[in-house]
């Protein structure tokens, strides 16, 4: 906050021009970085998008030898591992956030909050050594069989869950996102849970409400839109992560509607093939991929922004 | 009160205890596993030998260095660009229309995913330059530093009171000496709190750097050349057929972790002692 001009003191005027002129120029970089950062992914991506249009996003080829390249699978196992890893985040984040604010005693929630948010300080690399060694082999002898078996034979549904038990593939990789997106949810629904005003709570429990009714139809309604947008936050992390799926998702370029099945996502094809991408069109293919990431990220993010500012703004604090 | 209430009522109840045991039961899983595949493979030869050929046995200490070295720059490049554009979002530009687009961007490339970030500085740096360098995985990993740093910049300095502001501006002090020797001096636990978790995120960020600094086998302290650093070599090595290799992963792995996770809860700590 700079002094009215007039009241400006003439000593030290020059100082403070370069001093904002310093900040100016740093907060314009951050805009500069993005655009850069969009602009060069389109650059390196034109050749993909000029030599296939649509068929890029449509077809399901993705042969580097005979230099045939169609995104569907990785897009395809993008938004399935996501999709499935907000099914299980969200309402364990809701549970969680409950749970912190309403049911747990005082002096155990500080703890247990610190705990949980320790799961998103765990580098996803780890995320991914621990899926590839200990949770994938306990899915292919554990929980594979059991849905193989179970519900593999069921019309319709049964298509999601035949397939060999091999631990590595769509289902394990969307529990371990799920997992790993828990933290974020719960962080932003524990908070707005917090700023829903007393006199609402204890209203609704004057009126003999039970815990249940007060979180279906008081706390919910109330934070609906910085709910959605914590949704929408742990989506945008799904999308992109990368190394924790690299290592379970098998790195498969098939399409299959079996969630036992390996499968790629566009991050984690990305990180396998980059460095390896020996012509131009394979490499452009893989730039291609990343700029229709980042788009996609960067409207799943914007409308978590703008959610959660509603609620900010509403009540006087960010998120 | 009807039974249905009362069983919808306990339902949520432990339905929330639950929940948080799921998650917390992941935690405790996954440090477990660290922890003890890790422990086993921990030795001497960690911080004194190189990272060895497939098969044999060796230490990680050129990844240890390597990754030192790019963290420390990105901290170097990271922060004073983060806390100048912190400053101007929560001081010069408060309520400029400039102010509230940079915080708003800002924000999403907190959450952007890292391997665009990569694939940035590759396409800026990598390419003109005709290979991977350690230089090259310091500037991804400063940009992934970068928006942490603005964003608890901006929220320290909003959290100094206006009083202070008003009574230095009051004795005459220039503006730039305003920010810079009372209002920084106040909100330097928060500033430091962001510089230390962004420490801790980009200390094991991976992605940005699989195809920036790349990996290097043998000793190299040039910032110009591909540089080993300690994620690559866990991903690398976990991908392996190899015990050997599998084994300093898991080292590499424990040593990581407990890194990030000390820094975050001396960060936590601090803060909360902060608050009081």
């Amino acid at each position: 906050m700079s002094p009215p001009p007039h009241l400006a003191p003439s000593k030290g005027a020059g100082g403070d021009r370069l001093f904002q002129l310093v900040t100016v120029g740093a907060a314009w970089l951050v805009l500069v970085l993005l655009g850069a950062a969009a602009a060069s992914m389109a650059w390196g991506g034109r050749l993909a998008f000029e030599t296939f249009g649509w068929r890029f996003v449509t077809s399901r080829d993705w042969d580097a030898v005979s230099g045939q390249f169609g995104a569907l699978v990785p897009i395809y196992g993008t938004i399935m591992t996501s999709v499935i890893a907000l099914l299980i985040a969200v309402p364990v984040s809701i549970g969680i956030a409950l749970f912190l604010t309403d049911i747990a005693p005082r002096w155990l929630r500080g703890p247990i909050g610190m705990a949980i948010e320790l799961l998103a300080a765990v580098p996803s690399i780890i995320y991914g050594m621990w899926g590839l060694f200990m949770f994938a082999p306990f899915m292919a002898a554990h929980v594979e069989p059991w849905l193989d078996a179970k519900l593999g034979q069921l019309p319709v549904l049964g298509a999601f869950f035949t397939g060999p038990p091999i631990g590595i593939g769509l289902l394990t990789a969307s529990i371990v996102l799920g997992i790993m997106i828990i933290p974020f949810i719960s962080a932003v629904a524990r908070d707005v849970f917090n700023a829903v005003p007393p006199s609402l709570k204890e209203a609704a429990v004057a009126l003999g409400s039970t815990r249940w009714e007060i979180l279906s139809r008081v706390t919910l309604p109330y934070t609906r839109s910085a709910i959605i947008g914590a949704i929408f936050l742990g989506l945008g992390r799904a999308l992109g992560e990368t190394m924790a799926v690299t290592f379970v998702l098998g790195n498969a370029h098939d399409l299959s509607l079996s969630l036992l099945m390996p499968s790629n996502s566009i991050a984690a094809a990305i990180a396998n093939e980059f460095t390896e991408a020996d012509t131009e069109l394979y490499r452009s293919s893989l730039v291609a991929l990343a700029f229709l990431l980042f788009v996609v990220t960067f409207l799943v993010l914007s409308v978590a922004r703008l959610m959660l500012a509603r609620i900010g703004r509403a009540h006087g604090r960010t998120h | 009160m009807p039974i249905r209430r009362r069983i919808a009522d306990l339902a949520a109840l432990l339905f929330a205890t639950g929940a948080t045991l799921f998650g917390l039961m992941w935690l405790v899983w996954i440090l477990w596993t660290t922890v003890s595949e890790g422990a086993a493979a921990i030795s001497p030869a960690l911080v004194t030998q190189m990272t060895p050929p497939p098969g044999e046995s060796g230490g990680l200490l050129n990844a240890f260095y390597g990754s030192a070295v790019m963290v420390m720059l990105a901290l170097l490049i990271g922060t004073p660009v983060g806390v100048a554009a912190g400053t101007y979002l929560a001081e010069h530009g408060r309520h400029s229309r400039l102010a509230a687009v940079v915080g708003f961007i800002n924000d999403i490339l907190l959450s952007a995913p890292s391997i665009v970030i990569g694939l940035f500085v590759y396409e800026l740096v990598v390419r003109p330059m005709g290979h991977f360098s350690g230089f090259a995985g310091a500037i991804a990993l400063a940009m992934i530093h970068l928006p942490i740093v603005v964003r608890t910049t901006d929220e320290a300095l909003r959290l100094v009171p206006n009083q202070m502001r008003e009574a230095a501006f009051a004795l005459g002090v220039p503006g730039w000496k305003v920010t810079a020797q009372i209002l920084f001096k106040a909100a330097m636990s928060g500033i430091v709190t962001g510089v230390l978790l962004g420490l801790a995120r980009i200390a094991g960020e991976t992605a940005p750097l699989l195809f920036t600094a790349l990996n290097n086998q043998f000793w190299s302290a040039s910032l110009a050349q591909p540089l080993a650093n300690v994620p690559v070599v866990i991903f690398q090595y976990a991908m392996s057929p190899y015990d050997e290799w599998h084994a300093l992963a898991w080292a590499g792995a424990l040593t990581l972790t407990a890194f990030v996770l000390g820094l975050n809860l001396l960060v936590r700590l601090l803060a909360r002692r902060g608050n009081r």
